[in-house]
């Protein structure tokens, strides 16, 4: 369907992570079914901004597009969000996008999110399996149990959680509330308890699960809809617990 | 050679990280390289779950059926040891997963759930709500980052796979690759590569597959000497959502609820779907097949749709679509049933489904061929090990719905331990020089694209490129297209030499990697155009109107093609096909 109208979208560019940020702006011609990837795209293949510069494409994170791998997230009008999700009429236009502010900048809308895999790694979110050799069926789980643990696997890892959050920032180091409600996950599975105390003892302290200030923005941006602030909650109670009986029993 | 040695994985997804784990359970070493961070691998987009004959509900199955069941959907192009030896280990790899944590659906006693899905009779398939793959990839993340901290795997996320490092006597001692941030090239040796790269969708430009799904790791071995198998066996869904960006899948459930198919009668009708009267609407499934319906099986709904859009030209507004109509349904029998999958239609299309028809498309999903392999997951080279959807080896002419996950697991199980074999036997090289040898001319070719100031941009090419496959060369193929085909293929190779890249700064340059996967891309599109040209017959999900017949007697044969680097071009030979354990028969179902 051609169209006459034109999609306006802003764009934070930052060459490298040296350089200051600038604004670039591109007009594009509307067509049904846009998201802000597509956008994005055809931005690529015709790499001209609004006033007839030429400029370069995009850098930007993206794989499955199907809001389920956790690349594409940025701020989409101030809002921390998947792109591939981000449809192009059912946003306010100027469309603007931004680089998330709480991750080092490595060119224009991608950051540098490592910091997430790393916290999983201190929080040892796995379940200690013997080996991967022939053992048998695991442990007996309840359909209730289930249901609990599956909302929480689905976390994407996209960080758009930590991003949103005021206590997440260099001062506090705090760990953010992806990582607590992996630590939920895992301490409730029956072979991944095994790591419990290890688990929690990685969340006290400075940076830990204490850093929460209850803003509730988690739980607001999540793309899945974990529930992120009970997590927080259940996994800080569990946190007070050791932490009172560790006092009492040195 | 060590007792510990050396192993590079290329690809973080399913097949890539079950070899990692094998390996360090075994005392290697692995650099695991992966364009995107292994967590975001395309194997997290496979929603309906994962074959294993466990046989929990009292049913008679056994791996046997399972096998039986394979080799059949796959219509008797797979070798039939390594498809076996797949079925009877799926049971102990569900088991595996269980103790590693996937939160698979269960019963009520507690046990695990399996439902039925396409080309079986038994439940069969174990499942993680709609979401198996990322489960599954998930599980197996975690065991990694387990033995990362163990200091047993080091990651190298946001690197690229150029290339292998190959001997003089044409053995694998390394790779090549580039660091997609500071657009560095290096080299890195090991004792052995395993490749779990994925399947090559973006040759179709949209596919169901994911951005990293180039295919172009595949062709840059198949350039350096690899077989290619198969090449032209593409899965096509019949359903998906076309976007801007990208086609996702509709499952077929939409039309086990009642879902109609169907196209305005007029070409280029501008009228809003609800408002085109019922006798101007074309039902054609159900006038083609009034037995059926909607509810043929998927290959026969696909090549109708494909005829109605490109032979009739009847597509939704000139575009290849079609609608598929939930509308006559009441509201609550479709919150009911359906909710799920309708939610993923109003997310990423904008439009309720209960109250304007979806448009949908067929959308290439899978890529059967790949490179090839033995039953130890060895490719022709020394030293290279393939798994996953990147080898060709499980599923034939087609593959069976929830049978692509447990291929990755097990095609893995079997790389790693097998490349870690090969690395204790095999002696050191006599020397390194071809190390620096490969890092120049790879670093060459980066120049060269860097200085090329020629009119063609590489993302407009990419789309040709897309378009052209998916018209030509994936449901319905004739052999004057796919000639055509190919002959087009060789002018966009020549048109590639003009390409012109907008940006030329040396730091996270997408630009750059795009534009060399394209050129990988292009080589690969002709190994599936000539493939197809070739095999004269109808199998799997090849089909040829003029050949409609599948033909065991000339055509019960893998093809392998090879690059012949001095015609610059794929040429081709055939391998028997082993089937030892079950006798062909036809495909009917």
């Amino acid at each position: 369907m051609a169209s006459d109208k034109s999609v306006i979208i802003k764009i934070k560019r930052q060459d490298n992570p040296n350089t200051q940020p600038h604004w670039e702006e591109f007009e594009l011609a509307w067509h049904p079914g846009m998201n802000v990837i597509s956008s994005l795209m055809e931005i690529a293949r015709n790499p001209v901004t609004r006033d007839g510069k030429p400029t370069t494409p995009i850098t930007y994170d993206s794989n499955c597009l199907e809001e389920v791998c956790g690349s594409c997230a940025m701020l989409i009008n101030g809002r921390a969000r998947m792109a591939c999700s981000a449809l192009v009429d059912k946003l306010d236009q100027p469309i603007q996008l931004e680089p998330f502010t709480k991750f080092p900048v490595v060119r224009d809308l991608t950051v540098d999110r490592s910091v997430l895999f790393e916290n999983l790694r201190a929080v040892k979110a796995w379940v200690p399996i013997d080996g991967s050799y022939d053992l048998g069926s695991g442990p007996r789980v309840t359909p209730e149990e289930q249901e609990a643990a599956y909302p929480l696997s689905r976390c994407i890892s996209c960080c758009c959680c930590m991003e949103a959050c005021p206590q997440f920032n260099e001062d506090t180091g705090f760990v953010g509330a992806a990582t607590i409600s992996q630590v939920r996950l895992f301490n409730a599975h029956p072979t991944g308890a095994a790591l419990k105390r290890e688990r929690l003892a990685a969340l006290m302290g400075d940076g830990g699960i204490q850093e929460c200030g209850y803003a509730q923005n988690c739980v607001e941006v999540c793309p899945k809809d974990i529930p992120l602030t009970r997590s927080i909650s259940e996994v800080g109670g569990e946190v007070m617990k050791q932490a009172i009986g560790d006092l009492f029993h040195k | 050679m060590a007792a510990n040695p050396k192993i590079i994985v290329i690809g973080g997804g399913l097949a890539g990280l079950s070899a990692v784990i094998k390996i360090a359970e075994m005392g290697g070493q692995v650099d695991l390289f992966s364009i995107v961070p292994v967590k975001r691998s395309h194997s997290v987009c496979a929603q309906g779950g994962i074959n294993a004959a466990k046989n929990l509900k009292g049913e008679g199955d056994s791996t046997w059926k399972h096998f039986d069941d394979s080799i059949y959907g796959g219509d008797f192009l797979a070798n039939q040891p390594p498809v076996k030896a797949m079925c009877d280990a799926a049971p102990g790899i569900i088991d595996l997963l269980d103790r590693m944590g996937v939160p698979f659906n269960r019963t009520p006693e507690g046990l695990l759930d399996f439902r039925r899905f396409g080309g079986t009779l038994y439940n069969r398939t174990a499942f993680a709500g709609a979401t198996t793959g990322q489960q599954l990839l998930y599980a197996l993340d975690e065991q990694v980052r387990r033995y990362e901290s163990e200091g047993k795997v080091k990651k190298y996320e946001h690197w690229e796979f150029l290339s292998a490092v190959l001997d003089s006597n044409k053995v694998c001692r390394g790779i090549c690759a580039m660091d997609l941030r500071s657009m560095e090239v290096r080299t890195f040796p090991a004792d052995a590569i395993i490749v779990a790269t994925g399947g090559i969708g973006a040759i179709f430009g949209k596919s169901t597959n994911s951005v990293v799904c180039t295919g172009s790791a595949q062709s840059a071995l198949y350039q350096q000497g690899c077989f290619y198998a198969n090449g032209e066996f593409i899965q096509v869904h019949p359903t998906s959502i076309p976007g801007e960006d990208k086609l996702r899948l509709m499952s077929e459930s939409a039309r086990g609820e009642g879902g109609r198919v169907w196209v305005p009668k007029t070409a280029g009708d501008k009228r809003d779907a609800l408002s085109i009267p019922q006798s101007e609407r074309w039902y054609f499934l159900e006038e083609w097949y009034p037995k059926y319906g909607n509810l043929v099986p998927r290959d026969v709904a696909t090549r109708a749709i494909f005829k109605v859009v490109y032979e009739h030209n009847l597509g939704i507004d000139g575009k290849p679509m079609v609608y598929l109509d939930l509308t006559h349904i009441d509201r609550k029998i479709l919150d009911r049933k359906l909710e799920g999958i309708l939610e993923i239609y109003e997310k990423f299309v904008g439009d309720d489904p209960r109250e304007v028809p979806m448009k949908i498309f067929p959308g290439m999903h899978y890529t059967m061929g790949g490179l090839w392999v033995d039953f130890n997951q060895a490719t022709n080279i020394p030293g290279i090990y393939a798994a996953g959807e990147c080898e060709y080896q499980y599923h034939g002419a087609n593959r069976l719905g929830a049978n692509s996950l447990v291929s990755c697991i097990f095609g893995g199980f079997i790389a790693g331990p097998a490349a870690v074999q090969y690395a204790r036997d095999q002696k050191a090289a006599s020397s390194n020089g071809h190390f620096d040898a490969e890092r120049k001319h790879q670093e060459e070719n980066n120049s060269m694209l860097m200085k090329s100031g020629g009119t063609e941009n590489p993302f407009r090419l990419w789309r040709e490129l897309g378009e052209l496959m998916t018209k030509d060369c994936t449901v319905i193929r004739y052999n004057k297209n796919l000639q055509q085909t190919d002959a087009k293929l060789v002018e966009m190779l020549e048109r590639f030499r003009k390409v012109n890249l907008s940006d030329r700064t040396q730091w996270a340059n997408t630009s750059v990697v795009f534009t060399r996967q394209l050129y990988n891309m292009l080589q690969l599109a002709r190994v599936v155009a000539q493939g197809a040209a070739m095999r004269d017959e109808s199998r799997g999900a090849h089909y040829k109107p003029d050949f409609p017949e599948r033909d065991d007697k000339n055509w019960m044969k893998t093809t392998k093609a090879y690059f012949a680097p001095d015609a610059d071009e794929p040429k081709f030979e055939f391998e028997p096909v082993d089937v030892s354990l079950i006798p062909p028969r036809p495909r009917k179902y």
